[in-house]
């Protein structure tokens, strides 16, 4: 007997509903399986009082986000291009522009 | 209800067997959206789950930093310093620490180099270095080995390798070189009493930020940088990069926009004709909305259920190998790690409705203008 197109489909969907349910298990598990990798990552941030992701590497301010200057980014020329390609994609950190912006606006005499 | 139920499966039937007419057309379509959901799905889940861990590894890092800056950059902290914090009341402990940055020729990568705090447990003999899992690998180091560094000032310094830090905290770790102080001050001829930056502790968390205050009071040139703000720029750094993302991958998603739409809203003179022809049989306008309902929804939902599924996988089972050329960038030492899965249910059904409900409803409005015509018109076009 010829099978009807709307069971296939039915078995479709119940298939891939059934892989997209169990991207939510296979979560939990890997989130217990990784969590001695979190911890231990965790653990070593404290002990050593470590700051930053050591995600980007390639120059001070990408390594350590959190620490640079407020012209770190910048070094060469206020208006001089990204030297690097992270560098394109990330902003100076916020709480860097915010802290210059009111110094900015605190300042009684016009530059 | 078991009537209607055989009146649906009947009317996907017909609607499955009408999109197998124009098979190329229809995979085609399927490919092209679910891809668009997968690259999506996939920037979500990996920037929330970064996000996370972000936050996560970090939520025990220093409560305040203390720097102080001269002209505007980072500059050494001088003896007495120290002495002068001491005297802030609340400041539970200080510690000055050592570390920064060296270029290493061979490799063509910059290393950190950081002397443990006294107390961390991770001391460091004279001589010897403990090194991150990714720097090892990449200069092929194992415990015993030695390696030579010149320092800035011309000096050859060669080390031990006591030890490699935990393969499982790389994120964090990737390009750490540990060494005793003594060595840390030779290499960098840094004179005793001097240190990078002050770590500071506090007894009362809600204290945090009056001490902050108190800081940038006592020591003007200083600049703390707290816990909650290290935290916060890596959440924008994250929240900066999915949005750059999207906006590299809006083009596509405008191409796909389009091509939906067009292949949704706009009918094809076949799809007209069979239309009409429906009609002339006796299909009722509302059956003919249902069977058109049906091809919107059973596209976008495999699309939809397939790209994320597909998504997950790539993030979480592949470790991200699409974008890791874009997070490396130019950096030689990129660490090797695993993200946790950290799966936003709301991110989830947002994604959901703007994938899924777009398609399907624009499947449902041209054909209720060409349902409710007269079936002669419609074959006549």
């Amino acid at each position: 007997m010829l099978v009807r197109l709307s069971h296939r489909a039915i078995a479709f969907f119940a298939i891939v509903l059934a892989l997209f349910c169990l991207t939510f298990v296979d979560a939990a598990y890997l989130r217990a399986a990784r969590a001695a990798a979190l911890a231990e990552s965790g653990v070593l941030a404290a002990r050593l009082g470590l700051t930053d992701l050591s995600l980007f590497t390639e120059a001070r301010y990408t390594r350590h986000p959190t620490q640079a200057d407020l012209h770190s980014a910048f070094q060469d020329h206020p208006m001089a291009f990204e030297h690097f390609p992270s560098g394109s994609l990330m902003p100076p950190p916020r709480m860097l522009t915010k802290e210059y912006e009111n110094l900015d606006r605190k300042t009684k005499s016009p530059d | 209800m078991k009537t209607w139920i055989e009146k649906q499966k009947a009317l996907i039937d017909f609607t499955l067997a009408s999109l197998a007419r124009r098979k190329i057309k229809n995979l085609g379509l399927l490919l092209v959206y679910t891809l668009i959901v997968f690259l999506l799905a996939s920037v979500m889940l990996f920037t929330h789950a970064l996000r996370k861990e972000a936050g996560k590894v970090l939520e025990n890092s220093p409560e305040v930093i203390v720097q102080r800056l001269v002209a505007g950059r980072h500059d050494l902290i001088p003896p007495g310093y120290l002495e002068k914090i001491g005297r802030i009341r609340g400041v539970q402990k200080k510690e000055g620490r050592l570390w920064g940055y060296y270029y290493d020729g061979v490799l063509k990568a910059n290393y950190t180099f950081m002397v443990p705090q006294p107390d961390a447990l991770m001391a460091v003999e004279s001589g010897k270095i403990a090194v991150g899992a990714t720097m090892a690998r990449m200069r092929g180091l194992v415990p015993g080995n030695t390696i030579s560094f010149r320092s800035y000032s011309g000096k050859l310094f060669s080390f031990e390798v006591s030890s490699v830090l935990p393969n499982k905290s790389e994120l964090v770790s990737a390009d750490l070189v540990l060494l005793s102080e003594a060595d840390f001050r030779a290499f960098f001829e840094l004179p005793p009493g001097y240190y990078n930056d002050i770590v500071l502790s506090v007894a009362n968390p809600l204290e945090v930020r009056n001490i902050a205050t108190k800081l940038s009071t006592l020591l003007p040139d200083s600049r703390p940088i707290l816990r909650e703000e290290v935290l916060r720029t890596y959440e924008s750094i994250f929240n900066w990069r999915e949005g750059i993302v999207l906006v590299l991958l809006s083009g596509a998603i405008l191409a796909f926009a389009i091509f939906a739409w067009e292949k949704a809203s706009g009918l094809s003179a076949e799809e007209k004709r069979e239309i009409g022809i429906l009609k002339a049989i006796g299909w009722e306008t509302g059956d003919v909305i249902k069977m058109k309902f049906w091809e919107g929804a059973l596209v976008s939902l495999a699309a939809f259920l397939l790209g994320y599924i597909a998504a997950y996988l790539h993030v979480f089972r592949f470790s991200s190998w699409l974008f890791e050329p874009v997070l490396k960038g130019w950096a030689v030492l990129y660490p090797r790690f695993e993200l946790t899965p950290e799966v936003d249910g709301f991110q989830v059904a947002t994604l959901f409705l703007f994938t899924v409900f777009p398609y399907a409803v624009a499947t449902i409005v041209p054909i209720w203008r060409a349902a409710i015509t007269d079936p002669d018109a419609v074959m006549r076009g």
